[in-house]
C-alpha cells in the first residue's frame, strides 16, 4: 500500500453528486419502462431521505413525460409506528404521512428510500401502506443496496449495489436535508464510514 | 446490708464535660450523684466502681419529654410502653409523658394508673401519664381531672392532644379547675373549623400541590384566645408543638404581659419545611404541619431566647400501612425519641444559637418543672438523683429507621446524617444505655 | 420523560414534542383504519379510583388505536374501597406486567406516589389527581388552542408554541386540577394566562403562580382575550359559603349570553370558548355560549384522544424512553406543505 493512501478507517465517498444524479436518471427510466409509461404511477418516499429522492425521481419522470405533474405523483409515507423495534430503540417521533390527492387505491406505488439494508423498514412500509389503501402493485426503488438482508425483500430498482461490512455505516447526504446554511455547492453524496 | 430500694451499683464517670463545661469525674452510687471532683480515680469512695471513660463526652441531665405517644393501651401494633421507653432511653431520656390519646383514652384514674404501672414494669424511664382534659377526647365534658391527679400516677399535665379543646367555655373551666392541684393544660392549638380536611401548611406549596391548606391562623387564633383565658382565670397554660412565627409572636407578647404560659417546639419543626411535601411522601405528614422556612427560623430564635421553653418530641409512631398509602389517607405523625438530641444539636448548637447548658434547660430542667416532676430535670450536683446522659457530640450517624427501638418506621430523618450520639443513659443511677446500646432496665422491673 | 405526572416540570421541548406527535396521531383518527401497531403486545392499565367515564374511554380509545392491550381497573367498588392500600394495588398491577398505568385518583399526589415509590416499574400517566393536576387535559387544551392559532394564521401548527396568546381561565380555581395544569403548561408555551374567580375560590398562594389574577370577568374580557376557559363549578360549593348563591355566581363569574354578545361588541371575533366538561349549563356557562361556533368543547374531546395517543406512544415506546427528536421538523416539511398534496389528515 502506498504511503499516501488514506487510512483504512477514513470515511470514503462512494457516490458523488453526479453519480447520484446519474443513478436517479437511470432509475426514472427503469420505472417508466417497467410501468410501460406513467399511468397510475405514484412515488412514496420514506422519511426522511426517501421523500426528497422521490421528489427528484418525479421531476425526472415529468421531464420525460410532459403529461405528468411531478408534484401530483409524489407523497410521503411514515413507517415509524409500524417498526418492529419500537420497544428496543430510543423513542422515535412519528413523521407526517402525506399522500397525493388521488389516493393510492388501484395505483402502482413505488416506495422510495435511500438505503436498503435489513429490509425491516420496507416491511414496516408495506404494513403502513395497507392501512391507507390498496394499491394495484407495490415496487421498491432505493439509491443504495448495501446487502445484509434479514427479510425476504428485494428492490426492483437500485442506484448502486454497495458491498459493505455490517460494522460500517452508510451515510446518504442530500441537499434538501443536509445542506448547511451559508455553504455554497452541493452536499449530495454517499459516504461509507468505518464502524466503531 | 439491706435496703428498700434495689441496689444500682457504683459507677465512676471519668472526665465528662459537665453541661459542655469543664471536665470532671462523677461518682454515681445507690441512685444518686455521690461525688463530683476533678479526679476521683483511686479515691476511697470510688473503690469498686465501674469506670466509664467519658473524655470528650458531654454530661447532661436525663432528658424529659413532655410529649410522647406510647400508643398503649389500644394500639400496641404501633408502639408499646416497652418499645417506646426503650427508644426513649436510647435517645437520652429518663422521663417521658405518655399522651392520653390511647384506646381507651387516658381519661380516668384507672387508665393512667395502668400506663404508669406499665412504665414501672418496663423500667427504662419514668413514664408519666398525661390525662385527657375531656371524656374520650370528645371536647364535651371534663374528664375526672382530680381523680387522675390524686391517683398513683399523680397526673399534673392534662391534654386532649391530637384534638384541640376548641370550646372556649370548656377550655376556661379546665384551666380554672386544674389550679386545685397545680395542674397544667397542654393545648393542641388547632381551630377545628379552619382545618377541616387540612393536609399541609396553607401557602405557596399547598396551592401548587392541590392539598387542602392548614392555615397558620388556625393555630395562632387558639393560642391568642388561650393566653387571654389563662390570664383571665390566673392559671397555667402550656402550648404544645408551636409551629408558626405568628404563634411565637403571640407567646412572646403573653410572656411580656406576665401571663403564665409555657411553650414547646418539636425537633422536626426546627428543621424540616413544607418543601418536603412536594414528594407527597406521607412520612412528612404531621400535625401541626411542616411550615415555611421563615417559621423554622422564628422557632429557632424563640427557643434560643426562651420564648419557647422546651423541646417536646411529639414522638408519634405508626405502623407501615398507616403511611404506605395516599397522602390524604395517611396518619399524621413522626417518630422522634431517638433523633431528638441529634436534631437539636444540629439545628441549635451547631448553628451557635444555644449551648449545651441551654440544651439541658430546654430538654430537662424546664419540661420537668412544667410537669412538676420532683426527681427529674435536676442539676448535676452531689446528692441529686442520678438521671443523666453522656453524649458524644463529635459522632456522626445515618438514620436508619429499621434499626431503631421504636416500632415506628416513620422517621422523617431517614437517610440523613446527624451529629451527636447518646453513649450512656443513667436512670436513677442505673445505666439503661451503655456504649450506645441498650443495657438493662432499672433493677427490679419486670422487663 | 419516564412518567407524565404534572405540567409544572414539563419542558417546552417535551410539550411541543407531545403536541406535534399528537398532530400525527390526529391524522390516524381520520383514516378508515384508525389503528397503529406501535404498542402491540404492551399492556395499559386504566386504574380509576374515581369515576370518570369520559377520561377513561378517551384513554382507552387512545391505547387501542395504538394496538395496546387495555385493562380497566375501576378501583371504586372493588377491594380498594374496602381498604386495600395503594401499595397493594400497585403491586398487583406490577404482577400483571403493566407497561403503563393511567391513574385517576381522588387524592392529590397519588400518581406521584405510585411513580416514585418503587412499587411498580410501569410508566405512570396522571389522568387527574384530586385538586392537583390533570396534565393530559391541559395538553389537549393547548393542542386545541394551537390549532386555532394556526388556522387563523394559515400556517402549520407543527413546532409552534402559544407565544402571545391571551387566555382567561375562569371559575373554581381552588378545586381545579385543570386550572393548575393549564397555568403551568400555557406559561411554558408562552401564553399569557389570567385567572378570574371569586376570591374564595382562589387558593392562598396563587400570588406565586406564573399568571395574573382578577376578580372581574368583564374588565378582563374588555382588555382583550383569545381564549376563555370556563371551569366547572359545583353548586354544592354554595353550601360551604364559597359564594352566596348560584344566581349571584353566574351573574358575576359565569359566561352568560350577555358576555357572549359582548365578545362581538368588543370586536373579539376569533375568541374561542373552552370548557373541560362536563358543563353545568346555566351556571358557569350558558347554553348559547356552549353551543356557539366559538365553542371548542367537542374539538377538545376529539383532541383528547390524539394527545393521549401521543403521550402513551412517547412514554411507552423506546427501551430507554429517551428524548426523541421533535416530530415533523424535517426540512422538507415546508416542501410538503408547498405542494398540491393533500395532507393525510
Amino acid at each position: 500500500m502506498s504511503s499516501n493512501a488514506a487510512p483504512a478507517n477514513a470515511p470514503r465517498v462512494v457516490l458523488s453528486a453526479a453519480d447520484i444524479d446519474r443513478a436517479l436518471t437511470r432509475i426514472a427510466y427503469e420505472i417508466l419502462e417497467a410501468n410501460k409509461g406513467s399511468k397510475d404511477l405514484l412515488l412514496l418516499g420514506i422519511p426522511r431521505r426517501g421523500f426528497p429522492l422521490a421528489q427528484r425521481l418525479a421531476r425526472k419522470i415529468a421531464a420525460t413525460d410532459p403529461t405528468v405533474d411531478a408534484a401530483a405523483i409524489v407523497g410521503q409515507l411514515d413507517v415509524t409506528m409500524f417498526r418492529d423495534d419500537l420497544a428496543h430503540q430510543p423513542t422515535r417521533a412519528p413523521q407526517r404521512t402525506a399522500l397525493p390527492a388521488s389516493g393510492i387505491d388501484e395505483k402502482i406505488v413505488v416506495l422510495v428510500d435511500d438505503v436498503l439494508y435489513s429490509g425491516r423498514t420496507i416491511r414496516a412500509a408495506l404494513d403502513a401502506l395497507v392501512d391507507v389503501g390498496r394499491p394495484r402493485a407495490v415496487r421498491l426503488a432505493v439509491l443504495v443496496d448495501r446487502g445484509h438482508r434479514e427479510l425476504p425483500i428485494r428492490a426492483d430498482h437500485v442506484g448502486k449495489n454497495l458491498p459493505t461490512s455490517s460494522s460500517e455505516k452508510v451515510r446518504v447526504r442530500l441537499d434538501e436535508i443536509d445542506a448547511v446554511a451559508g455553504q455554497e455547492g452541493t452536499v449530495d453524496s454517499v459516504i461509507i464510514e468505518a464502524g466503531a | 446490708m439491706s435496703t428498700a430500694t434495689p441496689t444500682t451499683g457504683t459507677y465512676l464517670i471519668r472526665q465528662a464535660s459537665v453541661l459542655g463545661g469543664d471536665a470532671a469525674d462523677l461518682l454515681i452510687r445507690e441512685g444518686v450523684i455521690a461525688e463530683i471532683g476533678a479526679d476521683l480515680l483511686g479515691t476511697p469512695a470510688a473503690a469498686g466502681a465501674t469506670v466509664i471513660e467519658a473524655e470528650g463526652l458531654v454530661a447532661l441531665p436525663g432528658m424529659v419529654d413532655l410529649h410522647t405517644h406510647l400508643r398503649e393501651p389500644g394500639r400496641e401494633d404501633a408502639e408499646t410502653v416497652e418499645t417506646g421507653t426503650r427508644a426513649a432511653a436510647l435517645g437520652g431520656f429518663t422521663s417521658v409523658h405518655a399522651m392520653a390519646n390511647s384506646s381507651p383514652v387516658a381519661d380516668t384514674a384507672g387508665v393512667v394508673e395502668q400506663v404508669y404501672s406499665l412504665g414501672k414494669e418496663s423500667g427504662w424511664v419514668d413514664v408519666r401519664p398525661v390525662g385527657a382534659v375531656t371524656v374520650g377526647l370528645a371536647g364535651k365534658q371534663l374528664a375526672e381531672l382530680g381523680a387522675m391527679a390524686d391517683s398513683r400516677a399523680r397526673v399534673r399535665v392534662f391534654s386532649d392532644d391530637g384534638i384541640c379543646v376548641s370550646d372556649p367555655v370548656l377550655m376556661r373551666r379546665a384551666l380554672e379547675y386544674v389550679k386545685a392541684f397545680d395542674g397544667v393544660i397542654a393545648q393542641h392549638a388547632q381551630e377545628p373549623r379552619l382545618t377541616e380536611g387540612a393536609q399541609m401548611n396553607e401557602g405557596k406549596v399547598s396551592s401548587v400541590l392541590g392539598l387542602a391548606g392548614w392555615p397558620a391562623v388556625a393555630e395562632e387564633s387558639i393560642i391568642a384566645r388561650d393566653v387571654l383565658l389563662a390570664q383571665h382565670v390566673g392559671s397555667r397554660l402550656h402550648v404544645c408543638h408551636v409551629s408558626t412565627a405568628g404563634s411565637v409572636e403571640i407567646i412572646r407578647w403573653a410572656k411580656a404581659r406576665g401571663i403564665n404560659v409555657t411553650a414547646e417546639v418539636t425537633p422536626h419543626h426546627l428543621w424540616l419545611t413544607e418543601e418536603l411535601v412536594r414528594s407527597y411522601n406521607p412520612v412528612y405528614k404531621v400535625n401541626p404541619p411542616l411550615r415555611a422556612d421563615e417559621d423554622v427560623q422564628a422557632l429557632r430564635a424563640a427557643l434560643a431566647d426562651g420564648t419557647i421553653d422546651i423541646i417536646g418530641t411529639d414522638h408519634a409512631p405508626h405502623p407501615d400501612e398507616a403511611k404506605a398509602c395516599e397522602w390524604a389517607q395517611a396518619a399524621m405523625g413522626m417518630t422522634g425519641l431517638e433523633t431528638a438530641l441529634s436534631v437539636v444539636q444540629h439545628t441549635m448548637i451547631e448553628t451557635g444559637l444555644m449551648s449545651w447548658a441551654d440544651f439541658a434547660r430546654v430538654t430537662s430542667f424546664a419540661p420537668a418543672a412544667i410537669g412538676r416532676l420532683a426527681d427529674q430535670g435536676r442539676p448535676l450536683e452531689v446528692g441529686e438523683p442520678a438521671n443523666l446522659v453522656l453524649v458524644d457530640p463529635a459522632a456522626r450517624w445515618t438514620v436508619d429507621p429499621a434499626k431503631m427501638a421504636t416500632k415506628g418506621r416513620n422517621s422523617p430523618f431517614a437517610g440523613r446524617e446527624l451529629p451527636g450520639a447518646v453513649k450512656a443513659t443513667f436512670f436513677r443511677g442505673h445505666p439503661t444505655v451503655l456504649d450506645g446500646v441498650l443495657n438493662t432496665p432499672y433493677p427490679g422491673s419486670a422487663s | 420523560m419516564r412518567h407524565l405526572l404534572s405540567t409544572e416540570d414539563l419542558s417546552l421541548e417535551n410539550a411541543v414534542r407531545i403536541l406535534d406527535t399528537a398532530e400525527e396521531m390526529a391524522a390516524v383518527g381520520e383514516r378508515e383504519v384508525k389503528k397503529l401497531p406501535a404498542l402491540r403486545g404492551r399492556t395499559v392499565v386504566n386504574l380509576f379510583f374515581e369515576d370518570s367515564t369520559r377520561t377513561r374511554i378517551s384513554f382507552e380509545a387512545a391505547a387501542k388505536r395504538l394496538s395496546a392491550d387495555v385493562i380497566n381497573f375501576a378501583a371504586k367498588g372493588s377491594s380498594v374501597s374496602k381498604g386495600e392500600s395503594l401499595k397493594d394495588t400497585a403491586q398487583t398491577l406490577e404482577a400483571m406486567s403493566a407497561d403503563a398505568v393511567v391513574i385517576r385518583h381522588w387524592a392529590s399526589g397519588a400518581p406521584a406516589q405510585l411513580a416514585n415509590s418503587g412499587w411498580i416499574d410501569a410508566a405512570v400517566i396522571n389522568a387527574g389527581d384530586g385538586t392537583h393536576a390533570h396534565p393530559t387535559q391541559a395538553l389537549l387544551d393547548a393542542f386545541t388552542m394551537r390549532r386555532h392559532l394556526a388556522k387563523l394564521a394559515g400556517t402549520s401548527s407543527i413546532g409552534a408554541d402559544l407565544t402571545g396568546m391571551r387566555v382567561v381561565i375562569a371559575g373554581d380555581v381552588l378545586h381545579s386540577r385543570v386550572a393548575r395544569s393549564n397555568v403551568w403548561l400555557l406559561k411554558t408555551l408562552g401564553a399569557e394566562v389570567t385567572l378570574v374567580a371569586p376570591p374564595t375560590l382562589l387558593p392562598i398562594g396563587v400570588e406565586y403562580w406564573p399568571c395574573k389574577v382578577s376578580y372581574d370577568l368583564d374588565s378582563v374580557l374588555a382588555s382583550g382575550v383569545d381564549a376563555v376557559m370556563m371551569l366547572r363549578v359545583q353548586a354544592e360549593r354554595m353550601n360551604d359559603s364559597f359564594f352566596p348563591s348560584t344566581r349571584e355566581y353566574s351573574r358575576r363569574w359565569g359566561f352568560d349570553d350577555a358576555r357572549l354578545a359582548k365578545l362581538d361588541t368588543l370586536g373579539l371575533k376569533d375568541t374561542i370558548i373552552m370548557h373541560p366538561g362536563p358543563m353545568n349549563r346555566g351556571l358557569e356557562i350558558s347554553s348559547a355560549a356552549a353551543d356557539s361556533p366559538r365553542s371548542t368543547v367537542l374539538a377538545q374531546v376529539r383532541n383528547g384522544v390524539s394527545v393521549r395517543m401521543a403521550t402513551l406512544y412517547l412514554l411507552m415506546s423506546g427501551e430507554l424512553r429517551e428524548n426523541a427528536p421533535a416530530a415533523g421538523t424535517t426540512p422538507n416539511e415546508t416542501t410538503l406543505n408547498g405542494t398540491t398534496l393533500k395532507e393525510f389528515a
